[in-house]
């Protein structure tokens, strides 16, 4: 594991790895939370806390519920039983705008781009207590101008650490899969939050761009926010995350370090099956 | 043929009232559909809600047509707000399905005979409740020039009416322009990445609707007193349809396009039309091809060819662009 320089980090040396387990700082606290679609049960959590100051994947395989557990905790999904809460505020029934509000901003799988507005407007749009987006005063300009130029001025300066500067005046609609998951995330920063969840931040970004997506991940973490995200890369799941959260079936079934988790048998199970390692052919032929 | 008579008529359609009419039903729903992404299937019921209300109160109340014209803003919020309450937490079809039912249900109400008394029924209401508006009428005398022809009333009525679309399309184009207008046009692109910016969108979509809506009832307003009369059914689903051709002619977001649009549009109605009937009435066109009752049936055939032209060569409107159409909303 790499060097860091902030406290939040340092939790996992003296947490114990096991599903729910009680992190020293929590930011979002989430416990028994269902979620059933007709018969299915697609999420089951007894229990989860997520560090404060750190960066925490959610993995597990197609189908485990990561996606709707998102959705459950920011509020674009009611579950059917449970309570969680962010920053010690319980947050059930309270919309997905509110709960952006304080502070939890997420982006989505398939990227949501706002296709036909500029690069710019997408990064201005995420700017909170916008006097312009009052429709009374949206028609007397000089109220809402000189906020506006702070805005894009705060705008560039992110754009221009996620290098998407010199598009800053496309539409959205013409940047590349991976640049848009860069604006995505960028917008989202614009929001100010306290914590950010990514649903697969990396899903069809070509590997020269997963690296600067990667730094952007981290320098979240040193500026203290929290990272919770979604991800199949095991790869960038080893090299940022200081905790790993491991969901199968709806259920958390191991939590613990990068490496903990990647030997731990249920974990192995739960992505290859039980009987991965006997060969099928040998069966057959006996 | 008479050249000139077909220059006056076009002409005279091209400003008059019902382009100005149809102009505010597509600003209208320019607000909705171009900015906000709302599928506003029943604008002719904010036509129809503008247009009994400035009537209605005149002439069975006895009240002033200022008042009127207030109690019609309010009348459009209010259904406005009875749309959007229930259907702007849904997904965008729910309002369409809604919205094409309930401007139905306004003109079936109008027309129906339990409320005779007070809305008429399907004859409407005829009467003098523009009077405190003409009244106002500077002008003693029509407007008399070989190319265009108005009498005093008509030239009141698109005078105040030009003005009026003036004024509204200057304060939307502030608003389009704003922050909030940024905030309008991403709602349309994908509502859930607002929502997850903090936004909240429902309140936004109920603006638009609100806006939109009162901007149509304002068109009502000018459909009853420019003709000093309120039919049911001349607010039928078809208004909407032709509110929403007159809007994609000119391109769909744009501000200034549904006044080119409506322009276009009863242009083209009217100069086809004049055409066809002068030229079967001396005989350029023979009896046994088109005759003189067919003409209005013919109008809409070719106006229907011209719009399927504009869509194949043109899809993006007049003053749309292209570039930004052929970004597929969902890619």
């Amino acid at each position: 594991m790499q060097k860091r320089n902030d406290g939040g980090a340092s939790f996992a040396a003296t947490t114990p790895m096991q599903p729910g387990s009680a992190k020293p700082d929590p930011i979002l606290i989430a416990d028994q939370i269902t979620r059933q679609f007709g018969g299915l049960t697609a999420v089951n959590v007894d229990h989860l806390e997520i560090q404060r100051g750190s960066i925490t994947a959610l993995i597990g395989p197609n189908g485990a519920g990561k996606t709707t557990f998102f959705n459950l905790l920011t509020g674009y999904d009611a579950p059917n039983s449970g309570t969680w809460s962010f920053n010690g505020l319980p947050l059930n029934g309270i919309p997905p705008h509110k709960v952006a509000r304080l502070g939890m901003v997420r982006t989505f799988q398939l990227t949501k781009a706002l296709y036909r507005l500029t690069v710019i407007e997408n990064m201005a749009l995420g700017a909170r207590g916008q006097k312009g987006e009052s429709v009374l005063k949206s028609v007397f300009p000089w109220i809402w101008r000189a906020q506006e130029a702070e805005i894009r001025i705060k705008a560039t300066s992110i754009l221009k650490n996620f290098k998407l500067l010199e598009k800053q005046d496309d539409f959205a609609a013409a940047l590349s899969g991976g640049q848009r998951k860069l604006l995505e995330m960028a917008r989202a920063l614009m929001v100010e939050p306290e914590m950010v969840m990514l649903d697969e931040p990396m899903a069809g970004v070509n590997p020269a761009l997963k690296q600067s997506l990667l730094e952007h991940i981290k320098e979240l973490r040193t500026e203290g926010k929290t990272v919770l995200f979604v991800e199949h890369d095991m790869d960038m799941v080893h090299e940022i995350s200081d905790w790993v959260i491991v969901m199968a079936q709806g259920e958390i079934i191991a939590e613990g370090t990068p490496a903990s988790v990647m030997g731990n048998q249920q974990v192995i199970e739960a992505y290859l099956g039980a009987h991965h390692d006997l060969d099928l052919s040998e069966k057959e032929g006996a | 043929m008479d050249f000139l008579f077909i220059i006056q008529q076009t002409l005279g359609a091209t400003i008059g009232v019902n382009t100005i009419i149809f102009a505010l039903a597509a600003i209208g729903l320019n607000m909705h559909f171009g900015y906000t992404g709302l599928l506003n299937f029943g604008q002719a019921g904010f036509l129809a809600i503008g247009a009994y209300s400035v009537a209605v109160p005149v002439i069975s109340f006895g009240v002033p047509l200022w008042v009127a014209f207030i109690i019609g803003i309010g009348n459009s919020i209010l259904f406005a707000l009875l749309l959007g309450v229930p259907t702007l937490r849904l997904r965008a079809d729910y309002l369409a399905i809604v919205t094409i039912a309930a401007a139905e249900i306004v003109r079936q109400i109008a027309r129906s005979a339990t409320f005779n008394e007070w809305l008429g029924g399907s004859d409407g209401i005829t009467g003098k409740f523009g009077k405190d508006f003409f009244d106002l009428n500077p002008f003693k005398e029509g407007l008399e020039t070989p190319i265009l022809r108005f009498n005093a009333n008509d030239l009141w009525v698109v005078i105040t009416g030009w003005i009026l679309v003036a004024i509204i399309i200057f304060v939307m184009w502030l608003m389009v322009n704003s922050p909030w207008g940024r905030l309008m046009r991403a709602i349309r692109e994908d509502e859930d990445a607002v929502r997850s910016l903090g936004k909240n969108v429902y309140l936004y979509k109920m603006q638009s609707l609100i806006i939109g809506g009162v901007i149509g009832s304002i068109g009502g307003f000018v459909y009853a007193l420019s003709r000093q009369s309120v039919q049911p059914d001349n607010y039928g689903t078809a208004l909407t349809f032709f509110a929403y051709t007159v809007l994609i002619l000119g391109g769909a977001a744009r501000v200034f396009s549904p006044i080119v649009g409506a322009m276009i549009f009863w242009f083209l109605i009217v100069f086809i039309e004049q055409v066809l009937r002068e030229a079967v009435t001396n005989n350029v066109i023979p009896d046994w091809l088109i005759g003189v009752n067919q003409v209005g049936q013919i109008r809409f055939m070719l106006m229907g060819i011209g719009l399927m032209c504009l869509m194949i060569f043109r899809p993006q409107g007049i003053f749309g662009d292209k570039k930004e159409l052929a970004l597929d909303a969902k890619a």
